[in-house]
Formats: structure tokens, sequence, C-alpha cells
């Protein structure tokens, strides 16, 4: 019944967009996904990646542009068609079915033979741990196992593409590591091309090939991992992966780099595009060291102990926030100097 | 002395009894006063019929077919009835429930509960009778002679599915909102086309409130009064159960065999709702959606 198989080479979308009455909720998104790849849609909630996972799911239909599956054309076919499977945010397992039942509800639709259905329920069910658990009902599991059943539902079928909405979203923090582990685990196990739609950068991170930042419903930029931690394409992404420090500046050139001036200190930053005198500065807390010669001098406001080290909001003379983390231990009152690499200085267009 | 007492209304707290609690007092004093005392009431009254012994009136009923009859007659309005409307509810409740002006809808569909059965019974009569507006169009239209759909079986049904589908209409929407609508989106992926996914997802869940809505619907029905008066033939096809009773109430001034054929109705109706209600228990009956862990 599915028309997709999962023998495709590429997942295409050509610039879908979706709109919601007068507001445009997706705007024109255009990414290739190869067969095997894990792609993350990342952004701050209200960013429209839950759209735009439902419209390559079908659940909703783009208003405008294409979706392809190698050379079939999707977007006009219904959910059931598509064949992908899904791990929604809320697990959505049906209540009234036992956890076997839920897992084999996709191979019962197609109408495989029973023997077939049981013994790939088996195998889902060992992939995910959860073989003495096949007779309970969902409501009889924690949230970590109904995660599990909602994993092992959604592949069982042996899906080309599978869709994650927020997966980990409703767990505690130590299940989120472990279930984290556990999607990382599956997906290397059986090499499934898997979208994951998260607000949660680090998760994106650690999952991911490649990650797509949504912002407003447009696509802000795409990469590795690697290029988004430490080369943000622009001020809003360098915001949303942790440049906590962005600051309005002007810059002159110098040697190495662009000179720009931070609180009243001049800095040797890397431009990240073709700047002019107006820039605005990005810099990571985990990038501002304190140390004895730093040209910033700030005074420290707060000061969280977080194990490690800590982390701690200063404030210079103009009333400027500079967040950074130190190993030392720093007190409100107290001055501190701070410097920053010039690699880790960030300097974008304004 | 301080601290019994405090202890004591501290254990009255630990079995959910505290001041709150008193404010059930007057509802369960109506409860006594205005249901249970008549039915007890007319129970013993039925035990004492006005000749013969304790068992005479129901002797009597089951020996006269102008009177057990009336079960059946009764039966066949109500039966179909509700299962019409619960059938008809299912699938306008599946829709609405989509619908974004939700509230204009289910106002209108309400509305028929506002007008009361005289008021649709008078619409009815004027409207479906044999110079009314449908009758008209149809012989306009060329049928030869009028569809007579007032004073008989139909009539009764007619404005029986009126007045009890927005009833069941409301309470199987408020069944079918209860379920959460990505089990329906996750049967979709998993390849379900809407009628499997019906069948194997939202019928299921929707069963035990549907059991509920089939017993509330049918007791509406099997009680019916007067629509089978002003719109059947109360003589005949349409001579149900509580007419009987009333007759012989009020026209016969036989007290206790009203109150027997009062008895024997709620018997039936006890019958029907507990084979309804035993029914849903062999089926899921936990929370349509399932949470967070």
């Amino acid at each position: 019944m599915a028309i997709a198989s999962r023998d495709f080479r590429e997942l295409r979308l050509e610039g879908i967009s979706r709109d919601f009455g007068q507001v445009r909720a997706l705007r024109d998104v255009t990414l290739t996904i190869e067969r095997g790849e894990f792609v993350a849609l990342l952004g701050p909630s209200g960013c429209g990646k839950s759209t735009a996972l439902n419209c390559i799911a079908g659940l909703l239909q783009v208003t405008h542009g294409a979706i392809w599956l190698d050379g079939q054309r999707l977007d006009e076919t219904g959910p059931e068609e598509r064949g992908f499977g899904m791990v929604f945010q809320n697990y959505a397992l049906f209540p009234h079915m036992t956890v076997r039942r839920n897992i084999g509800f996709g191979l019962a639709t197609q109408r495989r033979p029973r023997a077939e259905i049981a013994r790939r329920v088996d195998e889902a069910l060992a992939l995910v741990q959860l073989e003495e658990h096949a007779h309970k009902l969902p409501g009889q599991l924690s949230g970590g196992q109904q995660q599990r059943v909602a994993i092992a539902r959604a592949i069982v079928v042996e899906p080309p593409l599978v869709l994650m909405d927020e997966p980990l979203s409703n767990l505690d923090a130590k299940l989120r590591l472990e279930m984290r582990a556990e999607v990382r685990r599956i997906h290397t196990m059986l090499g499934c091309s898997t979208i994951y739609v998260t607000h949660d950068q680090e998760e994106a991170l650690s999952l991911a090939d490649r990650i797509l930042v949504l912002i407003d419903g447009q696509m802000r930029q795409i990469g590795t991992p690697e290029e988004l931690y430490t080369r943000p394409a622009n001020p809003d992404v360098a915001e949303f992966m942790g440049y906590r420090n962005l600051v309005d500046s002007r810059a002159e050139p110098a040697d190495g780099g662009v000179a720009v001036s931070v609180c009243g200190a001049r800095l040797i930053g890397t431009p990240m595009q073709a700047v002019g005198t107006q820039v605005v500065v990005a810099i990571r807390p985990d990038d501002m060291r304190v140390t004895g010669d730093g040209p910033i001098a700030a005074t420290v406001e707060i000061a969280e102990y977080h194990g490690r080290d800590f982390y701690a909001v200063a404030r210079d003379a103009d009333g400027t926030n500079l967040y950074f983390r130190s190993e030392q231990r720093v007190r409100p009152g107290e001055t501190v100097r701070l410097a920053a690499a010039p690699a880790r200085v960030l300097v974008y267009a304004a | 002395m301080s601290a019994a007492r405090l202890s004591l209304r501290r254990r009255l707290r630990e079995h959910g009894l505290d001041a709150v609690t008193l404010l059930v007092i007057p509802g369960v004093l109506f409860v006594l006063a205005l249901f249970i005392y008549p039915f007890l009431y007319g129970l013993v009254l039925s035990f004492h019929p006005k000749e013969g012994d304790a068992l005479a009136n129901y002797r009597r009923f089951f020996s006269d077919p102008f009177l057990y009859d009336t079960i059946y007659i009764t039966l066949q309005i109500a039966v179909p009835v509700t299962l019409l409307n619960v059938v008809l509810s299912v699938p306008v409740a599946l829709r609405v429930r989509l619908m974004k002006h939700q509230r204009l809808l289910t106002t209108i569909l309400v509305i028929p509960i506002t007008l009361g059965t005289v008021m649709v019974a008078e619409g009815l009569l004027t409207y479906l009778g044999p110079r009314g507006w449908l009758n008209r169009s149809l012989l306009e239209i060329g049928l030869s002679e009028p569809v007579r759909l007032t004073h008989n079986y139909w009539g009764v049904m007619l404005s029986l599915v009126i007045s009890g589908f927005p009833f069941t209409f409301l309470l199987t929407l408020s069944y079918v909102t209860g379920i959460d609508p990505a089990l329906e989106q996750a049967g979709a992926m998993l390849g379900a086309r809407a009628r499997e996914r019906f069948r194997r997802i939202l019928l299921p869940l929707l069963a035990p409130g549907l059991a509920i809505t089939l017993a509330l619907a049918f007791v509406q029905a099997f009680t019916v009064f007067p629509s089978a008066i002003l719109l059947g033939a109360p003589a005949g096809p349409t001579r149900v159960i509580s007419i009987v009773a009333y007759q012989a109430a009020f026209e016969q001034y036989d007290y206790p065999l009203a109150s027997a054929i009062a008895m024997l109705m709620a018997g039936v109706q006890v019958v029907i709702i507990a084979a309804l209600l035993g029914a849903r228990t062999l089926v899921f009956r936990g929370p349509a959606s399932t949470g967070k862990g």
C-alpha cells in the first residue's frame, strides 16, 4: 500500500511553504535528505518546525512547493500513502491496544501474514528492549517505555523515512539522556533516514548529521553540527546556538580580522560575512576567559555555581551585560578582566 | 477535650468527609422526597390492587394483550429511534469536531431541546400534515397522493428523532472530542485509511461512551408520551406503555394498576440498561489518550 520503498536515494523539499489563514508559518524551505541521513530541524518554539514535519508527513497540506521522493511527487498524497514512520510528541499510542498490537498495527494494516507480523513485532520488541512488557497496555508503562513503543511502532514497518516530533521533550532530564542514546543506537543499527524536530540545540548537536535551523518559519542555516556550533551564519542563529553575548559595535580593519570595540575594550574578531563599520559581535560565554590582563573590565553581578565551573553575569561601566564561564570562584561585586580569542569573536554585519 | 475533637475532625477528613460534605444534604433530601419516596410508594401500591391478591395487577397486565402488547409497541418505537439517533450522531460529531464554527452549529442543533416536545409536535403536524408544505411540494412535483407522516408510527418516530438527536449528538460530541486527534494521525501514518481508523481506533475508544449514550437515549425514547398522543395513533400503532399507565391512573382511577405498569416500565428499562452497561465492561474503558509517563 505504501508507495514509498526503503531503497530511495533522496527526499527533496522544493520551496515548501505553509500558510495558516494570513499567517505564513513556513516559508520556502528547500532541503535534500540523503538516504540514511539524520537531519534535525532546530528552532525556538513556534518557528514552524513541527509544521514542516507535518507537511512532510502529509498531516498538513503544503500551500506552495513540492515534496519529491526520488522521481515521485508526494505532496498531493495523503499520509496513509507516504508510508513514513512517525513518533509523536505525546507518543499517540493506541490506549486500548497492548504493546504488541500497537507495534503490529502498521503491519496489520499492510495485511501481512500473521506469522510475519509476530516475528517482526518480536524483533522490534527486542530492539527497544520491551519483551517483558509486550502484553501491557500503554497506560501501564512509564514515559520512557511508552517512548520506546512509539519508536518501535514507527520503525517496524521499515519506512523509508522516520519523522520524530520532539520525542524526548516529555521525559525528565535523566531519561532524556538515556533515550537520546537509544535513538542514536537505533538509527545506527537500522540506518533509517530520520528527520528529528527539536528545540534543544544539545539534542540536535548530539544526534544529527545535519541541522536545519528554522527561525520564524524561515531557513536560517543548514550545516553539520560543528558548522552550526562554531560558525553560525547570522546573529539569530548565533543567539540560538548559545552565543549569549551579542553586542552592537563598530568595526575597523585590523591584522588577523577586524577590530571591534566591546564594552570599551578593543578586541580582534573574525568576520563571518562582509562587514561594514556597523557590526554585531557574538561571543559564547564559554569562550570568555577570566585573565589578569584581559582587555574588558566588568563587575560581577550574578554568579551561579554549576559544579565544574561558575556561570556568571558581569556588567561593564556602560551597563552592558556580559555572560561568561569561569573555573575559579567569582563573587558578585568583584571586578574581573575578560578576554576572548580572535577566532571565537564572531563579527556579523549589523 | 479539644484535642479529641480535632482528631475526630481529622479522621473524618481522611475519609473525605468535611464541611463541604454537608452541602450534599439538600440534594439527598430532594432525591429522597421526589424520587425514592414516590418510587417506593408506587412499588408498594402496585402490590395492593383494587381486587385480588398482591400480584393481581401484574397477572392482569400479562394476561391482557391490550396491555402487555404495549411493551412490544414501545420497544418497536424506542429501539429504532435510539439506534438511529446514535448512529446519526457519530458521523456528525466526528465532522463537527474538526469545524471552526463548532459552537454555532452546536447551538442550532440544540434548539429542538429548548423547544419542548409539544412545540415540536405542533410544528411537525403543520409541516408534515396532508396540507403541509412537504406534501404540497411533493404533490407539485407529481406525487399522486400525500405521504402520511402524522398520526401514525412515523410521526412519533420523527418527533423522537428531532427531540432526541441533539441530546445524543451532544453526548457523542463530548466523547469524540475526548479522543486525542494524534491517535488518528498515528493510524494514518501507519497506513490505515479512514474506514480502518474508525473501526480499529475510534470505535473501540468510543464504545464505552456510546453504551452510555444508548442507555440514556433509550430511556428518553421509551418513556415517550406527548408526541405519541399528539403525532401518533394513541389508540393503535403508537399505544405506548406510558399511555396505558396514564389511562389506568386518570381515566380508570386505578392507581395500583397504573403503579404496576410504571414498575414494569422501569423493569424493562433496567433490563436494557443493564445489558448495555454489561456489554460496556467487555470493552476497553481507560482514558482515550495516553499522557506523559
